[in-house]
């Protein structure tokens, strides 16, 4: 099966209304050229999930910026101004949650988890509208899962099959979001054949990525 | 070398400095708790975990990597014996009690142990990252802040009016002005700083302490 795409047969996944979520913290580890194709694709009213909206100019953040985005659930929009603009001229949703709770929750969603417990937020406004428990003494909430239509993931290497590797702190949530969508697009610098990556450095197994696409520029 | 402490930021992050031992994992909030590592004396190493992804954070060291950022998002180093991971793995280590001590800024701190430093309505609203995720994890929580507001209003309070970061989280409250340790019985006051006379502190600490008998002061 072959798995390596063009940046326009990227685009063709793309759709109006979809909920979509992308690696990166601050824009490291965001796949910034299926980001430049997404919005190419001229589509809109994303429901977006990502640790936060990066830049204006960089990451999810142009996402933000030019207006395709109709939620958006992160932990952190401090370093993007426009995405704290549209929150409070009511031109998009925002849904701010803690990351480590992000992080579990789309964990959650691609482990076939119901959700997760957490003590994290309790007695914050986070806890508002959630169901609390006690267990063992202790109070939890009950954050559910998060799953995406596609996950747009950013790799250093990967072999043809999709194996991934993964580079310094461009990791982060680009792992585990590979479980969590329908379709897995990663975007890598790096393409070798299939046995070149030793089992044992494989930081994704390939049978996770649907769709790979190597960047042009270094 | 350990720096020289000249205005109250040096000395906040001098004095939280003191609270480190040998060997413990540290992880240091955005701006003037990154300056406490410049304050270790040679003989205490302590390893720094980013929220991003590692442990064995360091300075920048020869080229930027764009992939190797801090939690700020600024290009860092790491150092010999350090490792990456994904940001589940990051906030398991935070949450699950891995790591020793969290520094963190505060807008205001009270005599429960609440903390709030992450949102002021209608003014500022970032997000809250990780931080609601260290607060609730880390075994011990150092709050290191200016002792008043810009307009000179008391960030110690009896009671947080701003959105909470975290319930009964923090430990310990260090200021330019003093140290106040939380117990289950409100704020101690542990330490002057030097050359601060009591009479100043309480005069521009709203909340109510009790005065420990160990005090150490002129």
């Amino acid at each position: 099966m072959n798995k390596i795409i063009s940046l326009d047969e990227a685009a063709s996944f793309f759709k109006d209304g979809m909920s979509i979520m992308a690696g990166g913290f601050m824009g490291v580890g965001t796949p910034e050229d299926l980001v430049s194709a997404l919005l190419e694709a001229n589509v809109k009213d994303i429901t977006l999930i990502a640790n936060d909206t990066a830049f204006i100019g960089s990451g999810v953040g142009p996402l933000i910026v030019n207006h395709r985005v109709k939620k958006v659930i992160a932990s952190h929009i401090g370093t993007n101004p426009e995405t704290g603009r549209q929150m409070i001229a009511g031109e998009m949703e925002v849904e701010l949650v803690p990351q480590g709770t992000l992080a579990e929750r789309v964990r959650a969603g691609g482990a076939g988890l119901g959700g997760i417990l957490t003590p994290t937020g309790v007695g914050t406004v986070v806890e508002e509208g959630k169901e609390k428990l006690t267990v063992d003494g202790r109070e939890y909430l009950l954050e559910k899962p998060l799953r995406a239509e596609v996950a747009l993931l950013k790799a250093y290497k990967a072999d043809k099959s999709g194996n991934l590797v993964y580079h310094r702190s461009a990791r982060n949530f680009n792992p585990f979001m590979a479980l969590a969508a329908d379709q897995v697009i990663v975007q890598v610098e790096k393409l070798v054949e299939v046995g070149e990556i030793d089992p044992d450095e494989v930081m994704t197994p390939g049978i996770l990525v649907d769709k790979i696409y190597v960047q042009r520029r270094q | 070398m350990v720096q020289t402490v000249v205005n109250p930021k040096q000395i906040i992050a001098a004095r939280v400095a003191k609270e480190m031992r040998d060997g413990d994992v540290v992880n240091l909030g955005i701006g003037l708790p990154t300056m406490v590592p410049n304050y270790l004396p040679d003989n205490v190493n302590v390893i720094l975990q980013s929220e991003n992804g590692y442990v064995g954070l360091g300075p920048l060291d020869g080229d930027i990597d764009p992939d190797l950022v801090n939690a700020g998002g600024q290009p860092s180093g790491i150092l010999p014996g350090g490792a990456f991971f994904d940001s589940v793995f990051s906030f398991e280590l935070i949450r699950g009690g891995h790591v020793d001590v969290t520094v963190l800024g505060g807008l205001e701190a009270d005599t429960k142990g609440n903390l709030a430093n992450w949102m002021v309505p209608g003014k500022m609203v970032p997000g809250m990252g990780g931080a609601m995720d260290l607060v609730t994890g880390a075994k011990k929580v150092i709050v290191a802040m200016e002792h008043t507001a810009k307009n000179g209003s008391s960030k110690i309070l009896d009671e947080c009016r701003l959105p909470l970061t975290g319930k009964g989280v923090v430990d310990l409250i260090v200021t330019e002005l003093a140290v106040f340790r939380v117990t289950e019985e409100g704020l101690v006051l542990e330490e002057l700083q030097e050359g601060v006379n009591l009479e100043t502190v309480k005069e521009k600490t709203e909340a109510p302490f009790k005065i420990s008998p160990t005090l150490l002061f002129d």
